[in-house]
């Protein structure tokens, strides 16, 4: 809140010009961002309660139909199933790796700058080129992987043909991705932690890792959130990869929600239920808003 | 307001997009059309359209490249849904019913009236026509078409004690055969497979030879009634599965369509199940003399019939419809059909094609060119049904499932029936 | 110093340095891949010939150039209209008070958690509405009114003193000069961050534009390059490698020649 100095120039502006100028200025943005945002988010929460119009069967209000269809859709509960686990297991490894890598490229590292930069460039790289990259080391056979597992002795493996192996290599490619981005949100971090601090608890006796434990830690647990809550999103909304690497198989093995999402509405042209389907994910992801805004509303005390 | 100052601003940036494409007094057609097989199908497909509108003036084609056959689908249908220019397109022979449901396509009877154009109709090999007709009209025209038929490795053949011009025409003749061909390395990892059938973008496909091989059909002619829990459907699944489990001569889990040519080209499997629209680019990359046969059989021989036929969309204008009409007519003339099926391994689609002098030749040299074709004799319409996009899915992840050992032959496809009866039902 | 110590330090190193040579490797990889025959693609042979023949295949086969004009158009269309509307909007925040100003700043928060991409069942509706399928202009339209953007420069247009504002007002500016010749050169900082990191989203941003997009003329690198890699298309993985590098290069050489401003960009945009 601010107060405006009473001058000149203000005293001609009355203050309803004034709204109507803030107004003004906001209104380019807000239609769009209406348009492409909230309306899709209310119209698809109506649009999940009628049907899908088909020659000569017009769309018509069915009540939960569409959500009844869903829970009795075995794929429907696979892909959720699927989406958690992913969720499960790219965040702590990725999140994990990050604070590893800031931690290393932070001390006195051998050539930091080139083992920072190895780090971090699979983040700028589009999602689809590195699958195209990712699925010639998959391949079975004579992939890459398996010519290395083949000097070991090891028998080759359909590494993306195994539903207990696809999603697993879907999040391999996703922790390589994505751990060098949450990575310089905790070299920031690091970098704000006063030298003197760790060089006091050294005289003190503290050993590296228990000043690591006792300091440090609790010092990043506020860009830990920060990570954890953007990783979580990603895991819900990235699903880039598998449209090289798997499209969702074998048996929906490695389909993730929103994949899901894609190919009822733009496989099938069902888009009712799509659009219930849609309101699933965003369920999962107010869920997530609400923990973010939570976090937001304390760190704005702070400042 | 808002609405107007978005199109008048989208105006522009087409206007800009577009650039120097003015429109000119001569008809323009936009058509997608689908690649599935290695090699260099799109420069040949652009050096034919060259060809037409050089001999053409007033017609002007522009041919987009979506994907494989499903991304194919989904653009066109996304294009004239969004009400876009597109006037015709090649996409998969078994979307006729999806595409009759969405009101997309115009049956040929409309627009080859002719003598002469009827005449072109029935030019065509008939079995390749099974999956054009519906409610008694043509829908589709076929193009880029193909039937399964079986690539062998010869010097592997040889290496095995097999005689390499016998390829296996029985299922068991084939499981032995590829016990002896699945070849290991001293820690017993297997470094060749005796056979290999792609389970993953057309799994249905492949199991459709299957079934027919097994003396049944997938579906009916109407397209509202699968019969996927039938026994001689579940015998053919477990026999799939068998080749993996039993005979372990194919390796577990799901094998990918796209990428097992170069496994054959690069001898990791010593058969394999693939189109013949792969067939110039498997020539190509060979390093070993390979072989092209027949499916084996286990009641009979048999494959479905599969790729592409040229369809007509509604939109299009009066004009428009006869210029495709034109276009497609040269792309089907015997001619081009055989320049097409040496380019790619597709079987020429007409008798006339493979009487042109070049073919003739071809074939002569290469007899492997002829085996798509000769195994019309065996062949079956490709599954087609209404809501086909969602049944295929049904069908293809029960067959996943079984293939990966999660579920058995008789639950998964006793799961897809139900799934299939449910959603066709409105449809009879 | 104590042996055990030094040892421990050089073992972690090693760590270090291995696992920045997986992350390289893929890149790596693709690099051998493209520039070495198909042969070599999975063997390490240091002796090998390079070639360029693959680049010349992937440019044959593929479009490249018009996809590279279409990326360019939609990545500069996106940008100049988001940082013309943010800033707008973000004036609006930082210097106005209004009635429902912060309803309308808890809307511009939804979007930030829910972006447009997981809404492509109804976006794509309301767009095929507006005629924009299939448009550059299409792909790029959700974005434009960016909850992020407005979040950014809403906060830097906070940090702007006052008294510069009001002084320039004593001069008699008008709104639209105070904010061009006050807030934004202020805020440059922010204006570069945002913008790389938009840049770098659109570059490489798929699943909207594949729904969207339905020809050569609008479809972006990325779209162009997953019909190109699809091994149906049965194109070797030499070729592809280079197809795949001729794609992310110019965004790559980007990163490394302005590899601080790109870190402290994507730092900066998630520190809100």
């Amino acid at each position: 809140m601010h107060s405006i100095r009473p001058k000149k120039t203000m005293r001609i502006d009355s203050k309803t010009a004034r709204w109507v100028n803030a107004w003004l200025l906001l209104l380019p943005a807000a239609v769009l961002m209406v348009a492409f945002t909230h309306f899709p988010i209310v119209g698809g929460f109506f649009a999940s309660f009628f049907s899908t119009a088909r020659q000569g069967r017009p769309s018509k209000f069915v009540g939960l139909d569409n959500y009844s269809y869903m829970l009795n859709d075995p794929v429907f509960w696979q892909v959720l199933g699927n989406n958690f686990l992913y969720a499960m297991g790219t965040i702590p490894l990725s999140v994990g790796l990050a604070l590893l890598m800031a931690v290393w490229v932070n001390g006195r590292l051998f050539g930091r700058a080139v083992v920072r930069t190895a780090y971090f460039t699979p983040t700028i790289l589009p999602m689809i080129a590195v699958a195209n990259i990712w699925l010639f080391f998959y391949t079975p056979q004579i992939g890459l992987l398996d010519k290395i597992r083949g000097l070991f002795g090891l028998a080759s493996h359909s590494w993306l043909g195994d539903p207990g192996t696809a999603l697993a290599c879907l999040m391999v490619l996703a922790v390589w991705k994505d751990a060098g981005f949450f990575m310089i949100f905790y070299l920031a971090a690091l970098q704000g932690i006063s030298p003197e601090l760790e060089e006091a608890a050294v005289i003190e006796g503290a050993g590296r890792w228990y000043f690591f434990r006792r300091v440090t830690l609790p010092l990043l647990m506020p860009t830990t959130l920060f990570v954890v809550v953007n990783a979580t999103i990603n895991s819900f909304k990235l699903v880039d990869h598998i449209f090289i690497l798997t499209k969702g198989g074998p048996d929906n093995a490695s389909s993730l929600l929103l994949y899901y999402i894609y190919e009822v509405a733009f496989g099938f042209w069902d888009t009712a239920y799509a659009s219930t389907l849609t309101v699933v994910l965003l369920a999962i992801l107010g869920g997530l808003a609400v923990t973010q805004f939570a976090y937001l509303e304390k760190r704005v005390h702070y400042q | 307001m808002k609405q107007m100052w978005i199109r008048v601003l989208c105006g522009v940036a087409l206007a800009v997009i577009l650039g120097g494409t003015a429109a000119q007094a001569a008809v323009e057609l936009n058509m997608y059309y689908p690649v599935a097989v290695g090699g260099p199908i799109t420069k040949v497909i652009d050096d034919m359209i060259a060809e037409f509108e050089k001999a053409n003036p007033g017609i002007k084609v522009k041919a987009v490249y979506a994907g494989n056959y499903d991304d194919t689908r989904v653009k066109a249908l996304a294009a004239v849904k969004a009400n876009q220019p597109v006037q015709l397109s090649v996409l998969f022979s078994i979307d006729l019913f999806e595409l009759m449901d969405q009101d997309a396509i115009v049956p040929f009877d409309e627009v080859a009236t002719s003598a002469e154009d009827k005449q072109w109709l029935s030019s065509f090999y008939p079995s390749l026509m099974q999956n054009s007709k519906a409610k008694g009209k043509i829908w589709g025209v076929p193009f880029q078409r193909s039937t399964i038929v079986m690539y062998y490795n010869k010097d592997a053949f040889k290496e095995a004690g097999l005689d390499p011009n016998k390829p296996p025409v029985t299922w068991q003749e084939m499981a032995e055969m590829a016990q002896k061909l699945t070849k290991k390395d001293a820690s017993g990892n297997v470094t060749r497979w005796g056979v290999q059938i792609p389970s993953t973008g057309y799994a249905y496909w492949m199991f459709q030879a299957l079934c027919i091989q097994n003396g049944l059909e997938l579906m009916n002619q109407d397209g509202d009634q699968t019969y996927f829990d039938k026994p001689e459907v579940v015998e053919a699944l477990q026999y799939w599965r068998d080749l993996a489990a039993k005979y372990k001569v194919m390796p577990e889990g799901t094998i990918d369509w796209g990428t097992l040519r170069q496994k054959f080209l690069e001898g990791a499997t010593a058969i394999m199940w693939h189109t013949t629209g792969n067939l110039t680019a498997v020539r190509e990359g060979a390093k070993f003399d390979f072989g092209v046969s027949m499916l084996p059989a286990s009641k009979r021989r048999g494959s479905p019939t599969g790729g592409g036929n040229f369809y007509i969309f509604k939109n299009a204008s009066a004009e428009e419809r006869k210029a495709s009409l034109k276009f497609i007519q040269f792309m089907t003339s015997p001619e081009l059909s055989a320049r097409w099926s040496m380019a790619t391994g597709y079987v020429a689609t007409s008798p006339a094609a493979y009487k042109t002098a070049t073919l003739e030749k071809y074939v002569a040299d290469f007899p492997a060119a002829a085996v798509a074709r000769d195994q019309f004799q065996y062949s079956v319409a490709e599954l087609a049904v209404h809501e086909n996009a969602r049944v295929k899915k049904f069908l293809d992840d029960a067959i996943q499932s079984v293939l990966t050992g999660a579920k058995s032959p008789k639950d998964a496809l006793g799961g897809a029936q139900q799934q299939a009866e449910r959603l066709l039902k409105p449809y009879r | 110093m104590i042996r055990g110590v030094d040892w421990g330090q050089r073992l972690e190193m090693a760590a270090a340095w291995f696992l920045a040579f997986l992350w390289a490797a893929p890149l790596l990889y693709a690099t051998w891949a493209a520039f070495h025959p198909m042969d070599f693609v999975s063997r390490f042979d240091l002796t090998a010939a390079l070639t360029l023949d693959n680049f010349r295949a992937a440019w044959k086969v593929a479009p490249f150039a018009r996809y590279f004009l279409n990326t360019f158009m939609l990545v500069c269309m996106t940008l100049a209209g988001q940082l013309v509307l943010c800033t707008l909007a973000a004036y609006s925040f930082a210097r106005f008070e209004f009635p429902g100003k912060n309803i309308a700043f808890i809307l511009v928060l939804i979007q930030i958690m829910i972006m447009p991409d997981v809404l492509i069942v109804q976006n794509y509706l309301t767009t095929s509405k507006l005629g924009l399928v299939d448009t550059i202009l299409g792909i790029g339209l959700p974005y434009m009114g960016s909850a992020f953007g407005i979040f950014l420069l809403r906060q830097a247009f906070k940090q702007v003193p006052k008294e510069l504002e009001d002084a320039a007002r004593v001069e008699g500016a008008g709104w639209l000069s105070i904010l061009l010749k006050v807030y934004v050169p202020l805020a440059r900082p922010t204006y570069l961050a945002y913008g790389l990191v938009s840049v770098s989203y659109h570059w490489n941003n798929f699943l909207w534009p594949v729904v969207i997009t339905n020809s050569t003329t609008t479809r972006p690198l990325t779209v162009g390059l997953s019909i190109f890699g699809a091994p149906e298309s049965g194109v070797n993985f030499s070729v592809i490698s280079a197809g795949t590098l001729l794609a992310v290069s110019p965004l790559l050489i980007a990163f490394l020649l302005f590899q601080r401003q790109f870190v402290q960009s994507f730092m900066r945009s998630g520190i809100k």
